[in-house]
């Protein structure tokens, strides 16, 4: 089921009515295609789950309009727009067995959908098979793990087939091992049920890893839309570009002067067509190149080996953050005993940014210097 | 003994001593008068032990009737007063403009003065040479003729009875409840509206459920309350109980110590080991029922 969202709009009343309003979701437009499964990424308190509750209908839009398919749901209740929702606590009733949590949602059809007995039964442990938890039907919440109740709610969702699956935060009360094998499992079990999903995180790890597309959200705003790998190899604004990648870009405070981009004194890159201004510089950890000769001069921090590559820990007083990391591969041999590192950059790892608007500004450059 | 319990015996030993000397001792006591034929408290002596007493208790037509009132009166006014507390207080948590004010209402009767209450309930209910109460007065108007509920029918005074009653231990129930029905999280609301359960079906299999030990607590705590009635009944129909039809076990207790009848502390005791195992009795069921319904 294709998701179309029509500037939607929440705004919240102030506390008090002296108080600004706040606007938790801000004019999104943006269409979901059917059966992709759809990230919505933003660090916390940036309108993510409003946006998911939404589309949900447990909250009504200040303005805009939702679609799925060619129905205008924006009005219906949620029990009337066909939505499978997963909780960020998964909120499975604690005096009911799995297999009755289960089948809750059906017991609520009414009229021709209305099933038997056996057939609620059948349909449960169908699902159930799916999620991998047909052994535990009989158990009750409080004698599962974190990660079986995450399946006993995700089944709990998916038993009416809905036509839209909406996760919140479904991985974040899980330990690192499981969340991985979990966010495996949630990308497996929608494929095989073609279910539109959109799922909410903070953690930009989790939405890239499994996610055909992801919604980079910054207070309300959607930031940008793409999938994971365009995104990240082509952020619009320093917000993404920071947000995304894990270790986090590297942020340097520069200018272009004459064609060149600066760091303190370095001249890093030739960028022909920038104007001159100060500007911010991303470099990603990955685009930097150990080189005697590189015009980067940093002060050396330290090494961090991780069998597969390097990570370099240094400093520079261009740089944002105290500590530069840049990764590179394990044959490279860094001198610890010298006081500097010198790096030259990959060119397409490089953004640079509007000091004021933290705009990306497009660049065709060469490595002029050492290309 | 090491030494270290001997330090925990220490520790406890201001509690012990108190509940021994106050609590068990008493208990104990009570027990072996119940079986010591014509105790007498003055001069310590019996005529003999033997099951004389509960045989003396048990055919008093007084203490039927105490038994009777009890039970009616339990019966009535344990599933009622919850259950109408459930009502309110699911209604009280529904409603968002002046869900405080309806709140402080519903609790003005767990902080007002037993005699005041006493009064309220003389004006709505007693005849007296100018009126014949607010009640009546209704009555009249719908068509009916008076009623005397203080001195009347055995249903009339019944019917004060159990409405006082319930009056009288709703704001507590109300209260609990109100906050049992905030601590159910709003996810398990969010979820079944997603599902597209009813409002009924979101009470009965959700609510309830999951505030169930609580409704438990209110039933069993109300149910022993309520075979201990006394004082309301003695505010309502004045100290001599047994003339007016309306006496309850504890009140058949007092009088058989204290009473115009009184100075029988053997029959008293014998009456007060029935209630004890009575109130066991039902509180057993309970905890059996409640275990079988409460799941979590």
């Amino acid at each position: 089921m294709k998701v179309v969202l029509q500037n939607l709009t929440k705004k919240f009343p102030g506390r008090k009515k002296a108080d600004a309003e706040v606007i938790a979701v801000n004019d999104f437009t943006f269409e979901i295609p059917d059966g992709e499964l759809i990230g919505l990424l933003g660090p916390s308190g940036c309108g993510k789950s409003t946006a998911l509750n939404l589309i949900s209908g447990l909250l009504m839009p200040t303005s805009g309009k939702i679609y799925f398919g060619a129905d205008d749901v924006t009005d219906l209740p949620p029990e009337n727009r066909g939505v499978g929702l997963v909780f960020q606590n998964y909120a499975l009733y604690p005096h009911l067995t799995v297999k009755q949590n289960i089948i809750f949602p059906l017991q609520n059809l009414k009229g021709k959908d209305k099933l038997s007995k056996d057939e609620m039964s059948e349909k449960a442990y169908e699902i159930a098979k799916l999620v991998q938890i047909d052994e535990l039907m009989d158990r009750k919440p409080s004698e599962l793990s974190g990660g079986q109740q995450q399946r006993v709610a995700i089944a709990r969702a998916l038993v009416k087939m809905p036509r839209v699956l909406l996760l919140d935060e479904p991985l974040s009360n899980l330990d690192a091992r499981l969340r991985l094998q979990t966010r495996e499992e949630i990308k497996r079990i929608q494929q095989e049920t073609k279910i539109t999903t959109i799922f909410v995180t903070h953690d930009q790890e989790e939405a890239m890893s499994i996610s055909d597309r992801i919604v980079v959200m910054q207070s309300g705003v959607i930031q940008q839309i793409g999938k994971p790998q365009d995104v990240y190899d082509d952020p619009v604004n320093l917000f993404v570009a920071k947000f995304l990648g894990t270790p986090p870009i590297n942020v340097f405070v520069g200018k272009v002067k004459d064609g060149g981009l600066y760091i303190g004194d370095d001249c890093i890159l030739d960028v022909a067509d920038v104007s001159d201004r100060e500007v911010y510089i991303g470099i990603r950890p990955e685009g930097f190149i150990l080189r005697e000769d590189g015009p980067l001069c940093c002060t050396l921090g330290g090494l961090e080996v991780m069998g597969r590559d390097i990570s370099v820990v240094s400093s520079h007083p261009g740089c944002q953050a105290p500590t530069i990391r840049s990764i590179i591969s394990a044959e490279n041999k860094v001198d610890l005993a010298s006081k500097t590192v010198r790096f030259a950059v990959k060119p397409n790892k490089v953004f640079i940014f509007d000091k004021e608007t933290e705009a990306r500004i497009p660049f065709s450059a060469e490595d002029a210097r050492h290309g | 003994m090491d030494k270290k319990s001997y330090k925990a015996w220490l520790y406890l030993l201001p509690a012990i001593l108190f509940l021994g000397v106050f609590l068990v001792y008493p208990l104990i006591d009570v027990f072996i008068y119940s079986f010591e034929e014509g105790y007498n408290s003055a001069s310590q002596t019996c005529f003999g032990v033997g099951l004389y007493n509960y045989s003396y208790v048990l055919h008093d037509p007084y203490f039927l009737q105490a038994l009777q009132n009890t039970f009616i009166l339990v019966i009535i006014t344990v599933p009622l007063s919850t259950g109408i507390a459930l009502l309110i207080s699911v209604g009280l948590s529904s409603i968002k403009p002046l869900r405080n004010l309806y709140q402080t209402v519903y609790f003005l009767p767990y902080v007002t003065n037993t005699l005041a209450v006493g009064l309220v309930f003389m004006i709505l209910f007693k005849k007296t040479a100018y009126s014949d109460g607010l009640v009546n007065l209704l009555i009249n108007f719908f068509g009916g003729s008076s009623v005397d509920f203080i001195d009347g029918p055995y249903w009339a005074k019944m019917f004060v009875l159990c409405f006082y009653t319930i009056w009288v231990v709703m704001p507590f129930k109300i209260l609990i409840l109100t906050s049992a029905l905030a601590s159910v999280k709003q996810d398990y609301y969010n979820a079944a509206r997603v599902d597209g359960t009813s409002k009924f079906r979101i009470f009965t299999r959700i609510t309830l459920p999951l505030i169930s030990p609580t409704v438990f607590y209110l039933v069993i705590t109300g149910f022993i309350g309520a075979f201990k009635a006394y004082s309301d009944v003695v505010a309502l129909f004045g100290t001599d109980l047994n003339a007016a039809g309306m006496n309850t076990i504890v009140g058949y207790i007092y009088d058989m110590l204290y009473g115009n009848s009184g100075g029988y502390p053997s029959y008293a005791s014998a009456a007060a080991i029935i209630l004890f195992t009575i109130v066991l009795t039902i509180t057993c069921i309970n905890l059996t029922v409640s275990k079988k319904h409460v799941h979590y």
